[in-house]
C-alpha cells in the first residue's frame, strides 16, 4: 500500500476492481463503511461476480476475467477526452513532458522491437530522448507530439466505451457512470483510492493491470494524498515483509538485486547502478545504492566482506535466468533435476498451478522437508486420498521429512501489514509437543551443514563458513538480536560527512535510520529500508500509543512503518509547486518557508524547495512514470492482452495468444486449451469464512463452510441441466474436479459482442487433511503459466467445462 | 490513552466495582464487605494476557491472546481465549469469521507435535527423533550442494549458484525469521528460493 487501512476513512471514493475486501480483508473494509458514513464517500466495484463488496456498493459493473487492461485504458481515455486531468500534477509530477525516442511505437498489438522467436522485445526505443547536458528532454507545454503525455493519448484512443462493452462484456452506460464518478476525483479536493488483491495480479499481464489503476491516479493527482494511492491488499499476516526482506530468487533485502552471471565483479554490477539523475536537481535515492549493499554484505559476512575482495561478490550466487521462481522449480523437478525441496509454511501441493504437473514433480525429489504448523497436503501428497488424491502411494520414492512448528501463538517478533507498519508480537503459549521455532530449526540445519564443511571440506565452503553468527545461543538466536540485524548498527565509527568532527553513532550502537549507513564497510544492515525500526530508542516496532493528532489517520506513535517511519509515500505529492496543500481540509505536509511539516513524516528532503525537487524522490526523473521506459517486459505503456486461455480472440491481433512475452514451458504451451474444447471462462477466489487452507484445519470455520462447491449463473445451469445443490463435474485440460453447484444470481452471462460469455467461479479453500470435507482447489484446473513480469501464475482466467454428474442434491 | 492498565487489570477493578456500587445502591451496606469477598472474579482475570497479531490476512488486526499460565515467566502456557485488541487503532476489537476463531487454529487436532519421517514407496508417517531428522537433512544439503554446485560458468566467471536445492519461505512467520532463513539460504548459493508473494 502507499497508504495504510486506517487512511481510507479519509477518501471520497473506494475502486474495488481485482480484489474483494469485504469478504477477505473484513476488519480493513470496516475503514470503507467509515469514509461511507462519515464523508459521504463512494463504493464502486468492478468484478465478474457481484461480490459481498458489490452488494455494499453504490454502483456495480460486470467485466470479463482478464480483461481489465481494456477497462483501466478506456478510463485513462475518457479522462483525456473529458478533461478530468488535475493538470498542474501530470505536468510537475509525472513524465508527462518528456520526449521519447522516435523508433518508438505500437502497431497490431505490440510495441517496437518484438522478437517472435524469442519472444521478447528490444526494449531501446522505449526510451527518453537524452539531451546534450546529459538530461532528458522535455516540454512542458505538451506540445510536442513524442511527449509521453501526446503518445499516451494516442494510445489510449483505441479503449472507447465501444469496446469496453465488446471485450469487457460491461453494458456501456455501466462504464460511463463509473467514468463519471471517477472524473469527479480529478478535482483537488477529491480524492479516490484504489484497493486491489489477487483479482489483478493472477494474470499472465498482472502488473500491468496495476499499472494501468496507477496511470490512471497519477492522471488525477490521487497518488500521495489522504484517502488516495494505490492500495494492495495483500494476502498472508507476513507476505509483505518476506518480500521487503527478499526472500525471493532473484532479490536482496530492501528491494537491492542478485547479480546475474553478466555482472562478473562488484565494479561491473554497480556499473548499472549509478542511478543518474534524469532531471537537474533531482533526489535520485537510489544513488544510494552502495551504502545499502555494502551494509548488507557487511551484515551476512562481517569481517569476510571487505573492500578489497569487492566485498566477498563472490559468496553471492549468479543468476543465469531471470528467476528460479517456483513456476521454473516445479519445472525442473518435473525433469527430475531437483533433489532436495524445502516448504517453510508453504503448501505448493494447493497454491500453485496444474496439480497433477505438481504432484508428478514432488514424486521425483530425493528428499521433501516440510516445516510447518500443520500438517499439509504437500507433506501428504504420497498418500492416497480416492479421487481427492489419487496416487500410487508405493510408486513415490521421495523421503518426506515433516518437521513441527510454532505458530504465531508461540513465537515472538515483527510483521509487516498492508501499509507497511512493523509491529512486534510477543509469544503467549507453550509450543504443542515437540515443536520448535522456525529460527531454531534453521540454525540447527545451518549448524550441522557448517560442521560437515569443517569436518570433511567441500566445494566453496567460504560464504557458509564465514557467514556472520555472533548470537548468544547460536543454537536459537532471539528475535531481539536478529531484528537489531535488520535495522544495522555501526561497525566502526559513523561520523558526519558535512562534519568530520560530529561522531553519529559510535562503534557498536544501533543506527539511528538509513541515512547513517555508509559504503565504507563502517556499517552493517539487513535490509535498509527497516532502518529506524530498532535503533537507540529501542524497539520502535512494538510502540503502543494510538493518539492521532487531528484524526488525521496517521498514528505515527502506534509501531514503526517503514521507510523512516513515513505512512503515507510520495506525501510531497500532496502539496503543489509552492508547498501549499492541494486540499487544506487534507493536508499532510506543507512547505514553511524553510522546511517542510506535518502530520506525515515527509518523503523529500526536509528542507528540499517545492518549486526544485519532484516528488518522486526514488526515481532518476524525480517524476513518476506514465510511460515506463524499459523496466516491464511487456510495454512501457499497459496494452490489452488476452488470457492464455480465452473464448475470443485478441481485437487488435488475432494471432497473439495470451502475453507475447511470458515465459511458457515446451509442455505446458499442448495443454492450453481453446474455447472449442472448454467453452466456459472459471476464475479463482476466496471466502470470507476461510483463510486458504489453513482454516479447514479449524472446526468452527469448517462448519461455516464445510464443502467445495463451484458457483454458476441460473442461465449456465439451466443451459446444461444443472439442479442448485446437485453435484458437479467441471474439467480442464490439465485436470477434472467434481463440486456441488451453487447456482446464482451474482453470476450473469457476459454479453461481449456477439458472443455470450459464461463465467464460473471457484472457492479455494478445500483439500484432503483438516477438519472440512475433502475436496478440491482451482489450482487442479488452472494452466501453468505466469505474469510476464513477476512469474504470478494465472489463476484469475481460464477455460473449463461443466456437466452434470451422479451424487446427492443436497437442496 | 492510559495505555498501562491492562485489559485484565481493568476486569479486576471493574468486576469489584459493580458488585460493590450495585450492593450499596439497593441498601444492603452491611452485607456489602461480606458478599464482596465471595464475588468471584472475572474467569480471564487468572490468564495471562500477551498482545499478539493475527495470523491470516495483512490487515494484521491486533488481538489479545490469554493463556493459563505466563510463557514470559518461563511457565508452560495454553490458550484459552482470543479477541481483539481494542486498542488497535486498524481494528478497534474487532475480528472477522477467520480471526474470531483463531484459538481453534491454535489448537487444532491437526497441529504438528513430533518430527515425522515417510520413508520411500511407505504408505505411512513414522516418528523420529529431531535428531535423526536434522542430521539427515544436514547431509542430504551437503551431498547435493558438493555434487551440483555450478562455480563457474562456460565463460569461466565464478557463479557459485546452487540449483538442485530448492526453498520455498513462509509467509506468515516473522521478519526476524525471515532473515535468519535469507542468510542460511543464500549463504549456501541456493537460488530456487521464494515465498508466497509469488502467488
Amino acid at each position: 500500500m502507499t497508504n495504510s487501512w486506517t487512511d481510507i476513512k479519509n477518501t471520497d471514493l473506494v475502486v474495488v476492481m481485482g480484489g474483494n475486501a469485504a469478504e477477505a480483508h473484513p476488519c480493513g473494509f470496516k475503514w470503507v463503511t467509515e469514509a461511507k458514513a462519515q464523508r459521504g464517500a463512494k463504493l464502486i466495484v468492478v468484478d465478474p461476480r457481484f461480490t459481498r463488496t458489490a452488494s455494499v456498493s453504490d454502483y456495480y459493473a460486470p467485466i470479463r476475467p482478464g480483461s481489465d487492461i481494456v477497462f483501466l485504458m478506456a478510463l485513462i481515455n475518457w479522462m483525456i477526452q473529458n478533461d478530468k486531468v488535475q493538470w498542474e500534477y501530470v505536468k510537475n509530477f509525472t513524465n508527462a513532458a518528456f520526449i521519447v525516442k522516435d523508433e518508438f511505437g505500437w502497431s497490431d498489438g505490440l510495441f517496437s522491437g518484438y522478437d517472435p522467436e524469442k519472444r521478447d522485445y528490444d526494449k531501446s526505443s522505449w526510451d527518453y530522448v537524452i539531451g546534450d547536458d546529459g538530461f532528458a528532454q522535455v516540454d512542458m507545454t505538451l506540445q510536442n507530439p513524442r511527449c509521453v503525455w501526446n503518445l499516451l493519448k494516442e494510445h489510449v484512443s483505441r479503449y472507447t466505451p465501444e469496446l469496453v462493452a465488446e471485450v469487457c462484456g460491461t453494458p456501456q452506460d455501466r462504464f460511463l457512470k463509473i467514468a463519471e464518478m471517477i472524473g469527479e476525483c480529478s478535482a483537488v479536493d477529491k480524492n479516490m483510492t484504489s484497493m486491489y488483491a489477487l483479482g489483478w495480479t493472477q494474470h499472465s499481464k498482472g502488473a500491468q493491470n496495476i499499472r494501468g489503476m496507477a496511470m490512471l491516479q497519477l492522471i488525477l493527482g490521487n497518488i500521495g494524498v489522504r484517502g488516495g494511492g494505490m492500495n494492495a491488499l495483500r494476502g498472508h499476516s507476513n507476505i509483505q515483509g518476506l518480500t521487503d526482506i527478499g526472500l525471493m530468487s532473484n532479490l536482496i533485502p530492501g528491494y537491492l538485486n542478485i547479480p546475474t552471471e553478466k555482472e562478473k565483479d562488484w565494479t561491473t554490477y554497480m556499473s548499472s547502478r549509478s542511478f543518474k539523475p534524469l532531471r537537474p536537481g533531482q533526489t535520485s535515492y537510489w544513488q544510494n545504492y552502495p551504502k545499502f549493499m555494502v551494509s548488507f554484505m557487511k551484515a551476512m559476512w562481517g569481517d569476510a566482506a571487505r573492500a578489497d575482495n569487492d566485498w566477498a561478490f563472490e559468496y553471492l550466487p549468479k543468476l543465469d535466468v531471470p528467476t528460479y521462481d517456483i513456476l521454473r522449480m516445479f519445472d525442473l523437478m518435473n525433469e527430475g533435476k531437483i533433489t532436495n525441496y524445502f516448504c517453510q509454511g508453504f503448501n505448493p501441493l494447493l497454491s500453485f498451478p496444474n496439480r497433477a504437473k505438481l504432484t508428478a514433480a514432488l514424486s521425483k525429489l530425493k528428499l521433501l522437508v516440510v516445516m510447518d504448523p500443520l500438517a499439509t497436503e504437500t507433506a501428504h501428497f504420497w498418500e492416497n486420498h480416492g479421487e481427492y488424491n489419487d496416487v500410487d502411494t508405493a510408486s513415490i520414492q521421495t523421503e518426506v521429512i515433516e518437521l513441527p512448528t510454532t505458530s504465531f501463538a508461540e513465537d515472538d517478533g515483527s510483521l509487516v501489514n498492508s501499509g507497511r507498519w512493523i509491529q512486534w508480537h510477543w509469544a503467549a503459549a507453550t509450543p504443542p509437543g515437540q515443536a520448535q521455532r522456525d529460527t531454531w530449526i534453521m540454525s540447527q540445519i545451518f549448524l550441522r551443514v557448517k560442521k560437515l564443511y569443517q569436518d570433511e571440506g567441500g566445494v566453496f565452503p567460504d560464504p557458509i563458513l564465514n557467514l556472520t553468527w555472533d548470537y548468544e545461543d547460536e543454537n536459537e538466536p532471539s528475535a531481539e538480536e536478529l531484528a537489531k540485524e535488520l535495522n544495522g548498527k555501526a561497525l566502526g565509527d559513523v561520523y558526519d560527512p558535512k562534519d568530520a568532527t560530529k561522531l553519529l553513532a559510535a562503534q557498536g550502537k544501533q543506527l539511528l535510520n538509513f541515512s547513517q549507513l555508509r559504503d565504507d564497510g563502517s556499517t552493517m544492515s539487513a535490509c535498509w529500508i527497516y532502518g529506524g525500526c530498532w535503533n537507540e530508542d529501542g524497539n520502535n516496532m512494538a510502540r503502543r500509543d494510538n493518539a492521532d493528532p487531528d484524526d488525521t489517520g496517521a498514528f505515527l506513535n502506534w509501531s514503526f512503518a517503514w521507510p523512516l517511519n513515513r505512512r503515507i509515500l510520495y506525501n510531497r505529492a500532496s502539496a503543489d509547486m509552492q508547498g501549499k496543500p492541494w486540499d487544506p481540509s487534507r493536508k499532510l505536509i506543507e512547505w514553511n518557508g524553510e522546511k517542510w511539516t506535518g502530520y506525515d513524516v515527509p518523503d523529500i528532503a526536509p528542507t528540499a524547495k517545492p518549486d526544485e525537487v519532484g516528488p518522486f524522490i526514488m526515481n532518476p526523473e524525480g517524476a513518476s512514470r506514465l510511460f515506463t521506459r524499459g523496466m516491464m517486459r511487456d510495454g512501457p505503456f499497459p496494452t490489452h492482452m488476452e488470457p492464455f486461455e480465452s473464448p475470443i480472440a485478441n481485437v487488435f491481433n488475432p494471432e497473439m495468444r495470451g502475453n507475447p512475452v511470458a515465459r511458457v514451458f515446451a509442455k505446458d504451451a499442448d495443454q492450453f486449451a481453446t474455447s472449442d474444447e472448454f467453452p466456459f471462462v472459471a476464475t479463482s477466489y476466496r471466502l470470507t469464512e476461510h483463510f486458504h487452507y489453513w482454516t479447514k484445519h479449524n472446526r468452527i470455520n469448517a462448519a461455516l463452510q464445510p464443502e467445495f462447491f463451484v458457483e454458476i449463473s441460473e442461465e449456465l445451469a439451466a443451459e446444461k441441466g444443472i439442479t442448485r445443490g446437485s453435484t458437479v463435474r467441471v474439467w480442464s485440460k490439465r485436470g477434472s474436479v467434481t463440486a456441488k453447484a451453487l447456482v446464482s444470481k451474482r453470476l450473469r452471462p457476459l454479453q461481449c459482442g456477439d458472443k455470450l460469455v459464461h463465467v464460473i467461479g471457484i472457492p479455494l479453500h478445500w483439500g484432503f487433511m483438516g477438519a472440512a470435507r475433502k475436496g478440491f482447489g482451482p489450482n487442479s484446473l488452472t494452466p501453468f503459466v505466469g505474469d510476464a513480469n513477476v512469474e504470478t501464475p494465472e489463476f484469475k482466467a481460464f477455460l473449463v467445462n461443466i456437466e452434470p454428474a451422479t451424487g446427492e442434491a443436497v437442496s | 490513552m492510559n495505555i498501562d492498565l491492562s485489559r485484565r487489570g481493568f476486569l479486576k477493578l471493574a468486576g469489584a466495582g459493580v458488585a460493590a456500587t450495585s450492593l450499596g445502591a439497593m441498601g444492603f451496606g452491611e452485607a456489602e464487605a461480606a458478599e464482596q469477598a465471595h464475588v468471584r472474579a472475572f474467569k480471564l482475570a487468572s490468564t495471562t494476557e500477551v498482545r499478539n497479531t493475527c495470523t491470516y490476512c495483512s490487515v494484521a488486526c491486533g488481538i489479545l491472546i490469554y493463556s493459563k499460565g505466563d510463557v514470559a515467566a518461563g511457565e508452560k502456557a495454553e490458550v484459552v481465549h482470543i479477541e481483539g485488541d481494542a486498542d488497535h487503532p486498524t481494528n478497534r476489537g474487532t475480528l472477522c469469521p477467520k480471526g474470531a476463531a483463531l484459538k481453534d487454529t491454535v489448537l487444532s487436532e491437526t497441529r504438528l507435535t513430533v518430527p515425522r519421517i515417510r520413508r520411500p514407496g511407505s504408505d505411512r508417517f513414522e516418528e523420529t527423533s529431531w535428531e535423526e531428522a536434522l542430521d539427515k537433512i544436514a547431509r542430504a544439503l551437503k551431498d547435493d550442494r558438493d555434487a551440483n554446485m555450478v562455480q563457474t560458468n562456460d565463460a569461466g566467471v565464478p557463479v557459485n549458484r546452487w540449483t538442485s536445492t530448492g526453498f520455498l519461505a513462509a509467509s506468515a512467520t516473522t521478519n526476524e525469521t525471515a532473515w535468519l532463513t535469507y542468510k542460511v539460504v543464500r549463504s549456501m548459493g541456493i537460488v530456487g528460493f521464494d515465498n508466497q508473494a509469488r502467488v
